[in-house]
This record gives C-alpha cells, sequence and structure tokens, in this order.
C-alpha cells in the first residue's frame, strides 16, 4: 500500500510540530512499510475488508456445506485429521435449487417483478425529474426536498401506509364505495399488483434523483439549437434530451432494478403468501426452516443474478462522473 | 393542451402518489376507533397508549443508542473511504476499495445480513469475538452499510470543491494531517452532517439486517413495528409514524432554511 507516486508525495513536515515521541512512532512504523498515509488508507479498507469482503467468503463456504441439527446448524467443510485435509464439499444444495420449480419460479419472478417495477418508475419519474430541472429557484430546491422528503421518513412505515390504502375496508376501496363507483369491495391487498405498487413507491426517489442529476446538466442551449433548426419539442426530446440522459436513465433503472430483486418487506407485507420473492424465500429458509446451507446458496444464486446489472450501474456512474 | 401543462399535472399526480398514503397515515393516528381506516371521530388516545406500551418504548431506545453510535462511526469511515478514493491519485488497493464501497450501496439487505451473521458465527468459533449477537453486532452491521452513503455523500461534495485551498495549505508548509482538519473537514462540514442525519435514518430504519444480525433482548424499532404490523393495522403504530413525520419534516424544513441562508449570505 506504499507505492507513493510523485505527484502526490507527502510535503515534507516540519520537525519543530512534531513530539519526539510521534516521531519515534512514526520512524517505527515507517520501517515496517506504514506511513500515515497507508495508515489513512487500511482504516476504511480493513473494515470493509473483514465486514463486507470476507462475510461473502462465509456464505460461498456454508453454501457448500451440509445441514446438520447442531448449533450452529451446518457441518464443517474441512477437518484436519492430523496427516491430511478432509474436504466435505457438497453441491446437494445448489442441485436442490435448481431441482425444485420452487426456487427457479422465485428467480424468475423476482426478476419480472423488479423489471417491470423500474420500468414504471422510470414512467414516473423521468417527467418529474425533468419538471424539477427545468424549475427555477426556488421552486427547484422545494421540489427536490418533496422528493428526498419520504426517503427519510421509515421505509417500513410508508409500506405499512399502503396496508392501510388497499385492503378492502381501506381509503381506496372506502372512496370508491362512497362515490358509488363500485359495489363490492375491490380484492388490492395481498395480490402481486400490491408488491408493484409498494416497489415503485418506495424505490421512485432513486430513480428521480439521479435523472435529476443528469437532466439539470443538460445545456439549455442544445434544446435552443434544436429548436432553432426547427425541431418541434417531441423531436427534440427524442432526438436530444432523451440521448443525453441515458446515464441518468441506466443509473435510476439499476438503483431501483438491483435492490428490487431482493426484497423481502414489500413481498411480505403486501404480497399474498404465493409471491414467492427471492428475497422472501431466503429468509423464510434462514428464519423458519432454519436451513442455513440452503439460505446460503439462494444468496450466492441470487450474487450471480446480480453481478451484470452491479457491472452495468457501475459503468454507467463512471459515465455520469466523466460527462 | 401544451407539453408545459402535460408535465405539470404529471408531477403533481406524482407528488400525490408520494403523499397520499403519508397523510393519510397521519389523519387515522388521530382516530378514535381501533378500525384504522374507518373515521370515528378524533382523539389522541392511541399517543397516550404508545407512551404506555414499554416494548416500543425499550426497542425505541435500543434504536437511539444504535442509531447514534453506528452514525458517528460511518461518517468517520465513509469520510475517510471518500478522501482516500478523491485524494490519493494511485495506491495499490484502489479498485478493490473502490467496489467494496459502492457494493453496499445497491446489496440486497437480506444478502448482507445473512452474509453477516455467518461472519459473526464464525468468528465466535474461531476467536470467540464477538460472544453472542446483540447490540454489538447491529452497530457492526449498520457502520458497515451506512458508510457507504457517507462516502457517496462526502465523494460529491469533495469533487466539487476547489482543492486550490488544500493546496495553499500544503505550500504553506502545513502536514497533511493539519491540512485535512484544518482547511478540508470545515470546507466539507455540511456533508458530514448530512452524511451521519442519512446514516442515523438508515440505522433507525434498518428492519432486514437487524433481524439477522441481532440477538436475543435486542429488538429494535423496525422489528417491534414489523412484529405489530403483521398481524393486522394498528393505531398505535399510526401514531409512531406520525411522531417520526413530524421530526423528519421538522428537520428537513430546519435544514433547507438553513441551507437558503447559507447561499443567501454567500450570495
Amino acid at each position: 500500500m506504499t507505492d507513493v507516486t510523485p505527484a502526490d508525495a507527502p510535503v515534507p513536515m516540519r520537525d519543530a510540530d512534531r513530539s519526539t515521541a510521534w516521531r519515534g512512532t512514526a520512524a517505527v512504523l515507517r520501517r515496517v512499510g506504514l506511513d500515515g498515509r497507508s495508515l489513512v488508507i487500511a482504516i476504511p479498507f480493513v473494515w470493509l475488508f473483514v465486514f463486507f469482503l470476507i462475510p461473502f467468503l462465509v456464505v460461498a463456504k456454508l453454501s457448500l456445506s451440509e445441514p446438520a441439527i447442531a448449533i450452529p446448524p451446518y457441518l464443517p467443510i474441512w477437518e484436519w485429521d492430523g496427516l491430511r485435509l478432509i474436504l466435505n464439499l457438497n453441491f446437494e444444495n445448489f442441485a436442490y435449487l435448481w431441482s425444485d420449480a420452487l426456487y427457479v419460479n422465485a428467480y424468475v419472478f423476482s426478476i419480472r417483478v423488479a423489471f417491470v417495477s423500474a420500468l414504471f418508475a422510470l414512467l414516473i419519474g423521468y417527467p418529474m425529474a425533468y419538471f424539477i430541472a427545468r424549475s427555477p429557484e426556488p421552486r427547484r430546491t422545494l421540489l427536490l426536498t418533496l422528493v428526498i422528503l419520504p426517503f427519510w421518513t421509515s421505509f417500513l412505515l410508508r409500506v405499512y401506509a399502503w396496508q392501510g390504502f388497499l385492503r378492502s375496508n381501506g381509503v381506496i376501496n372506502n372512496f370508491l364505495i362512497w362515490t358509488g363507483i363500485i359495489d363490492t369491495p375491490l380484492v388490492m391487498l395481498q395480490t402481486n399488483f400490491a408488491v408493484y405498487l409498494g416497489i415503485v413507491y418506495t424505490y421512485l426517489p432513486f430513480m428521480i434523483l439521479p435523472l435529476y442529476a443528469n437532466l439539470v446538466k443538460l445545456e439549455e442551449s442544445l434544446l435552443e439549437a434544436s429548436s432553432d433548426l426547427g425541431g418541434r419539442p417531441l423531436a427534440t426530446f427524442f432526438h436530444v434530451t432523451l440521448p443525453l440522459s441515458t446515464p441518468g436513465i441506466i443509473a435510476g433503472f439499476m438503483l431501483v432494478f438491483i435492490p428490487a430483486i431482493g426484497e423481502f418487506v414489500i413481498p411480505e407485507l403486501l404480497g399474498g403468501p404465493d409471491t414467492l420473492m427471492i428475497g422472501r424465500v431466503l429468509w423464510h429458509e434462514f428464519f423458519s426452516n432454519r436451513d442455513w446451507p440452503v439460505a446460503s446458496a439462494v444468496a450466492i444464486a441470487m450474487l450471480v443474478v446480480l453481478v451484470v446489472p452491479i457491472m452495468i450501474l457501475r459503468a454507467a456512474q463512471a459515465k455520469a462522473e466523466a460527462d | 393542451m401544451r407539453a408545459g401543462t402535460v408535465l405539470l399535472i404529471f408531477t403533481i399526480l406524482g407528488f400525490v402518489f408520494l403523499y397520499a398514503p403519508i397523510l393519510s397515515l397521519i389523519v387515522f393516528s388521530f382516530n378514535e376507533s381501533q378500525l384504522v381506516t374507518v373515521w370515528g371521530g378524533f382523539s389522541t388516545k392511541w399517543y397516550s397508549a404508545l407512551l404506555e406500551d414499554p416494548q416500543i418504548l425499550g426497542s425505541a431506545w435500543i434504536s437511539l443508542q444504535v442509531a447514534t453510535i453506528s452514525a458517528t462511526f460511518a461518517v468517520m469511515f465513509g469520510t475517510l473511504a471518500a478522501y482516500v478514493l478523491m485524494r490519493f491519485r494511485r495506491f495499490r488497493t484502489r479498485a478493490v476499495l473502490s467496489v467494496m464501497i459502492t457494493a453496499p450501496l445497491v446489496m440486497p439487505e437480506v444478502i448482507t445480513g445473512l452474509s453477516l451473521l455467518l461472519l459473526f458465527v464464525s468468528m465466535e468459533q474461531l476467536i470467540g469475538w464477538p460472544a453472542g449477537r446483540g447490540m454489538t453486532t447491529i452497530i457492526i452491521a449498520h457502520i458497515t452499510f451506512s458508510m457507504a452513503f457517507v462516502a457517496v455523500v462526502v465523494q460529491s461534495r469533495l469533487s466539487s470543491l476547489d482543492m486550490s485551498l488544500e493546496e495553499a495549505a500544503m505550500d504553506l508548509g502545513a502536514r497533511p494531517v493539519r491540512v485535512f482538519f484544518d482547511v478540508t473537514i470545515p470546507v466539507i462540514a455540511p456533508a458530514l452532517v448530512a452524511g451521519w442525519l442519512l446514516a442515523f435514518t438508515l440505522s433507525l430504519d434498518d428492519l432486514v439486517v437487524a433481524s439477522f444480525v441481532t440477538g436475543p433482548g435486542a429488538s429494535t424499532l423496525p422489528m417491534v413495528i414489523f412484529s405489530k404490523v403483521r398481524l393486522g393495522l394498528s393505531p398505535e403504530v399510526n401514531a409512531l409514524a406520525t411522531i417520526i413525520i413530524a421530526i423528519v419534516a421538522f428537520g428537513v424544513g430546519v435544514a433547507t432554511w438553513q441551507m437558503r441562508r447559507a447561499a443567501r449570505n454567500a450570495g
């Protein structure tokens, strides 16, 4: 961690403002290859390495182990009998996921729900982001604050609010019966429709913010040039605005799509018993069945599904930063 | 109809969509009736019931402690990560660090929760720490995911910052540590406050990760709310939601007012 380039080599320090004790310590640390700079890098690096990266290796290890009735409920994947290492790798968990239609269906269903929800969030979020970006100050700040405000209030409570809205004696049904549009309450809670709605609702700010950040940078002169050249508003939108906002669209889409795939709270509270999304399957495998190895295999398979979307997101964000 | 009008209507509908459920939550917290969605007259009895519920009060206290401690550490670590990535141009572990600091932003909570729990269990077997699970393990988990959010906030502030101030201090012979504390920190202070508040909110809001890594006796507020909500609608939860929304609205209102005042003074 010490390959200091000339460009950011530390400026020589003045000895006067250093105590002898500190000088001694620094000298010792430098001898083992640790200067102040690498210590600064090491703090966040080591923390994330231990509590973010290693946990995935533990999950991978556990997904290859055999479940057991024990504490913790699995068998070790390696043993040392004094002479050699015995590996007990067990691929049964993955074979089980593949053979049981429940898991495969849950993956396919989760991807579909996340994709459709992200699409609707884009359709609702794009006009809002565009309107906010084109608003004059101080209205722009006010609208932006209004978009962020729900995000600061509890996610769980916002999902709960939709329970009150959607149930058969809920706000929407009461209103529709009162106005005479319907006679019998519509069944909306515990349906897939409620899950789509809940995801679009709770993740909408994640769509609007990157879109706004992109659209606000859009040069007014480009739009004027287009209209001066005779482009009608719609043509200007499709040929100038939309292509230029692609990085924002991709970032917003992925910020909704990726976490939505693993969503647990929304299908649990708004969906029916047969709304099997993969996050919910993992939760029940872990908490109800106490099958830690299968839960780990579910997590590894979910990560594999997420690798490509995460890479697309990183590319979009890098491009947005470069612009 | 003009395109601008259509856009305006669309935006208004979007905000109705965002706020209608929250407003109904607030209205029905003042409902006399036990039925959360049928109006039975004005009452504040659910607020008194809430304040006498030891389960809610106890878990709220745990959540506040966890959120305060984890937000403070998340700001320190997240700021360091952001500073290192923005100001140290080249170092060997850069690519790994930049992946590790962005991945938690989109990682599904069930995966973060499960993987951290399995880590804690393995660590306990190997080195005997952490002995059992509870507040400490929740705090570690929350620091880990919220430092990523802090890093994003601080990074965007650092990138919009003119480096000449830091360079001037360096040219005048200030040590890097001194420059960081005397120049960089004061300039990015608003981002640090925003990052702390964000980390605090994320911690206070987290159900899934905490459920995985907690142990007996350490139930956070979202865990108690979730167990109540699972059994059906509860007017007490509406009252709690209203209090939280009031605090957040007040906080955001003050922050916006402060920022506008600062902007006016600067301009």
